[in-house]
């Protein structure tokens, strides 16, 4: 019921839990601002009165009676609040061990996510693939729920990863890995966004976790799983020949200018630009691993970590000057053409 | 107690005679840049924490404008990050820690009958010490990247956490006048702890014994040790990060192996207890003002020395619950659970004490009145959401949400900056001579107060909404917008509570009615001397019987001495 008014407002709302943790922690702090009701109850109405009642009249000058204390008084406001306190700690401490301290299932699904100053990696080390910024996790309740358990660090300064529906939040730090696990209950769309100062574009670190039911994880994971298409002509996708031996002509067949826009003569300015000092897309030369991995770039819905949607227009405006959307972002305009920020964004559609 | 000691308001002192006229603009400037006299001081530090209130207040509003509605491009993502960062630094360590050190200086000598601090000189160090942090750090937005370039404030957020602040991600110099102006800063604080230390053990007057002293003194001692203790934590940082910066050091740098915790535990453990070193003060205050006004003694004395010493020696061991999602063990997050609880219960102490003070009292609703009733209220509030938070599993969704910063601005404004006005309108008398008009109080605090919980009551609620702390603009959809526009249009109706605030000060300053030597009918030390009190304070060393002097001379048939 309030979870459902909550959902209503915001969809990051930490009342409306979608998966075992955040649920625990709900139950808990219901409790919590139970007492803390109760407590503000008894002692604003204490205030109330007393500030009604011994208001001073204008015609009674006289000073009160003048009490300077109470022994048994004190001591009575001293042990209520210490055995307020050891129950709500026993509360906090029950909650605590068994979200912290719960053991991995055997067939848990593994995620190692990274932060990076402005966006999120995901690697599946069971599965061999690297996604970014939108994370994929199946079902974890339920019959066939697969808990996932993710693994947290930081390529640069500390982040901290939040899904409020799924769960609280867990830092990333460089050098060092923390822990969390996730079992969402119903398939579908999660938000978040990183929750720990992390520099100039911190509030543009979007997050969104898609749950997919069962099939739809494979079949997502054997997308993601698929090499690059190769484009016409073979191309430069094949692994054994570096792009630098595969004769020009052939990328640019028919078009020996090499001013077309499209994608093969893209993936030839890609390759030929700084694009794949940071940039990797399997399966070619480029590996560079400072930015997100392009391989299945248009399987994702967004892009610049969801701040933007992943259209033509967006991508090729993206190219040609990421700071005119994130502002302080670490991508740099590369004053590329418009020609050829064409051609590459004619290339990366091609990778899906 | 010494007969003919109290009152001595008539100014026949030759002092004052001998100080002769005001002298021209230059003389009376320059008396007192060289002062060392604890009145002048403590009136340069309230003077000048009251400029730097309007500075960080500034900043606020603007950080508010650009957050009243999704994706708005009032300030630019820089200019965004280096407000927060300016406003949180101000207000910690340019407005609170030298609002309070300025009371301090001009009550404690006061109230416990010495002529001046125990140190003078170093009085006047500190003082220009820490004057000098503010002007470290503002000059930032002229000389960040040195003078050449176009400078750049400190952008990190006011707890600078490591690795941001190491060079490969902060080139320029904002981080160094940063952490120069700590380090200032916190030269001053250590100083002028140490006088009020000295001060307090040393200087009392005849028969005022420990268990004599108002507790505005008790609570400055506790308030110093803590100060003494917390401040070289962070004096330590601070020299660490500029190791890594200039000389090759590794202790926050990441990437050759250093730790990004240990600068959050460095932090902290200076951090928290800086909290209570901002509100032990202020405990102090309510626990001299709540009396006065409501006719009588306070309630459970030795319980309430007890208290904060209680809460001071606590406030040592909670500092990570700053850390609940950094990824500490669950054993670790269980111990500072219990230990940020158990700080409610001499907290809690406090306010019931303050509580039965009011009872069977007649309740003056003057200004200093008013405001510190908002201070008990939302001092109430402040410490069950306070609570909230230390429950660490739940802090794993609250902490660095918008219920954070509600939570700490309802500490620090609806507890601290109310008690502050409260506090002014009280000792204002003393310090100028002449009262502030009561007329314009009454709008400062009805306008203070709907303002305030128009901003902070409705700012818990897009932290529960999921909204995370320093990000300059949000996303459409995650229904904050019109929150947040009610929390700005709060903002400004405190913006104007205040400056309707600083205008009395003002006017009253030069039209305010004679106040007298004693305008509220007290009790303490201070009110013994005339309103400004003369260089020397009293003409005659006071002697005391009891916890309240003036009231034993007021009411001879019924002297507290006869209870002691």
């Amino acid at each position: 019921m309030l979870p459902r008014t909550a959902a209503a407002f915001s969809p990051t709302s930490i009342f409306s839990t979608q998966s075992t943790p955040a649920r625990q922690v709900n139950e808990l702090s219901f409790f919590v601002l139970g007492i803390s009701a109760a407590i503000f109850l008894a002692v604003s109405l204490l205030l109330a009165y007393a500030l009604v009642k011994f208001r001073a009249r204008s015609t009674d000058t006289a000073e009160p009676p003048q009490v300077f204390g109470s022994t048994q008084i004190e001591l009575s406001w001293t042990i209520i609040p210490i055995l307020i306190v050891t129950v709500l700690f026993l509360g906090t401490a029950r909650v605590l061990f068994s979200v912290q301290d719960m053991p991995k299932p055997a067939s848990a699904l593994d995620v190692t996510a990274v932060g990076h100053q402005y966006w999120w990696e995901f690697r599946y080390p069971q599965y061999n693939i690297t996604a970014a910024n939108e994370l994929h996790i199946p079902v974890g309740q339920g019959t066939t729920g697969r808990t996932t358990f993710l693994k947290l660090t930081s390529a640069d300064v500390i982040h901290s990863f939040w899904i409020p529906q799924l769960g609280g939040k867990t830092d990333m730090l460089p050098n060092r890995v923390n822990e969390m696990w996730l079992d969402p209950k119903t398939p579908g769309v999660y938000l978040g966004q990183c929750a720990q100062f992390c520099g100039a574009q911190h509030a543009k670190m979007l997050l969104t976790v898609y749950v997919d039911t069962p099939e739809q994880f494979a079949s997502w994971i054997a997308a993601q799983q698929k090499p690059v298409a190769e484009l016409a002509n073979g191309g430069a996708a094949a692994g054994a020949g570096p792009a630098l031996a595969s004769p020009v002509p052939v990328a640019g067949a028919g078009n020996p200018a090499g001013d077309a826009i499209d994608a093969l003569t893209g993936q030839k300015v890609f390759e030929q630009q700084a694009c794949i000092n940071c940039h990797a897309v399997s399966g070619t030369m480029a590996n560079g691993r400072f930015g997100p991995d392009l391989t299945h770039l248009m399987s994702r819905k967004s892009l610049a970590s969801c701040a933007m949607a992943n259209t033509p227009e967006n991508l090729k405006a993206w190219i040609a000057d990421p700071s005119q959307f994130k502002p302080g972002c670490l991508m740099p305009a590369m004053h590329l053409t418009d020609r050829q920020n064409a051609q590459i964004t004619a290339y990366l559609q091609t990778l899906k | 107690m010494g007969e003919g000691t109290f009152p001595i308001p008539h100014e026949t002192g030759a002092g004052i005679a001998a100080a002769g006229g005001k002298g021209t603009y230059l003389e009376v400037i320059h008396s007192w840049i060289v002062t060392v006299d604890h009145k002048k001081l403590g009136i340069m530090y309230i003077v000048y924490a009251l400029l730097f209130l309007v500075v960080a207040g500034v900043e606020a509003l603007l950080m508010r404008i650009q957050l009243a509605a999704p994706n708005l491009t009032f300030l630019s993502p820089q200019t965004f990050n280096r407000m927060f960062t300016m406003h949180g630094t101000t207000m910690v360590f340019l407005v609170g820690m030298m609002i309070l050190f300025g009371l301090g200086n001009y009550l404690i000598p006061l109230m416990i009958g010495a002529r001046d601090m125990a140190f003078p000189r170093l009085n006047a160090f500190s003082f220009w010490m820490s004057a000098l942090a503010g002007v470290f750090l503002y000059f930032s937005f002229i000389g960040g990247n040195g003078l050449a370039g176009t400078g750049t404030a400190p952008d990190v957020g006011w707890f600078a956490y490591a690795p941001l602040t190491e060079r490969a991600f902060s080139p320029g110099h904002t981080i160094d006048y940063w952490t120069v102006s700590l380090l200032a800063n916190g030269i001053g604080s250590i100083g002028t702890s140490i006088n009020i230390l000295a001060t307090v053990f040393c200087m009392r007057c005849k028969g005022m014994t420990l268990l004599r002293m108002p507790l505005l003194a008790w609570l400055y001692a506790t308030m110093s040790f803590l100060t003494l203790v917390t401040i070289s934590p962070l004096t330590a940082a601070q020299a660490m990060l500029m190791i890594d910066r200039y000389l090759g050091g590794h202790f926050f740098d990441t990437q050759a192996g250093g730790s990004a915790i240990l600068w959050a535990h460095f932090f902290w453990i200076f951090g928290h207890p800086e909290v209570y070193v901002l509100v032990l003060p202020v405990f102090g205050m309510v626990s001299e003002i709540i009396p006065v006004f409501s006719r009588k003694a306070i309630f459970g004395y030795p319980a309430m020395v007890a208290a904060s010493v209680c809460i001071a020696f606590i406030s040592l061991g909670v500092w990570a619950h700053h850390m609940f999602t950094i990824g500490m063990t669950s054993v670790g997050n269980a111990f500072f659970t219990l230990s940020t609880m158990l700080v409610s219960v001499p907290t809690g102490i406090k306010i019931f004490n303050w509580l039965a003070t009011l009872w069977g009292g007649k309740i003056r609703f003057q200004s200093p009145m008013l405001f510190a009733i908002g201070f008990l209220f939302q001092f109430l509030i402040a410490g069950l959401t306070g609570i909230m938070l230390s429950v660490s599993a739940w802090d794993w969704q609250l902490h660095n949400s918008y219920f954070v910063v509600a939570h700490f601005h309802y500490v620090l404004v609806g507890g601290i900056v109310f008690m502050l006005f409260s506090a002014l309108y009280y000792w204002y008398p003393k310090m100028t001579g002449r009262m502030m008009s009561e007329g314009l109080a009454k709008w400062h605090f009805w306008l203070m107060l709907s303002g305030f919980h128009m901003t902070f009551d409705l700012m818990h609620i897009p932290g529960l909404l999921g909204m995370p702390r320093w990000i300059y603009t949000y996303e459409a959809n995650r229904g904050w917008g019109t929150l947040n526009m009610l929390v700005s249009i709060g903002g400004f109706i405190q913006g104007v509570a205040v400056l309707i605030f600083v205008y009395n000060m003002v006017r009253s300053y030069f039209k305010g009615a004679i106040a007298g030597p004693d305008p509220w009918d007290a009790w303490t030390l201070e009110w013994s001397t005339a309103s400004p009190p003369p260089a020397y304070n009293f003409a005659v060393d006071p002697e005391v019987g009891s916890r309240r002097p003036l009231w034993d001379i007021k009411h001879p048939e019924d002297m507290d001495s006869a209870f002691e």
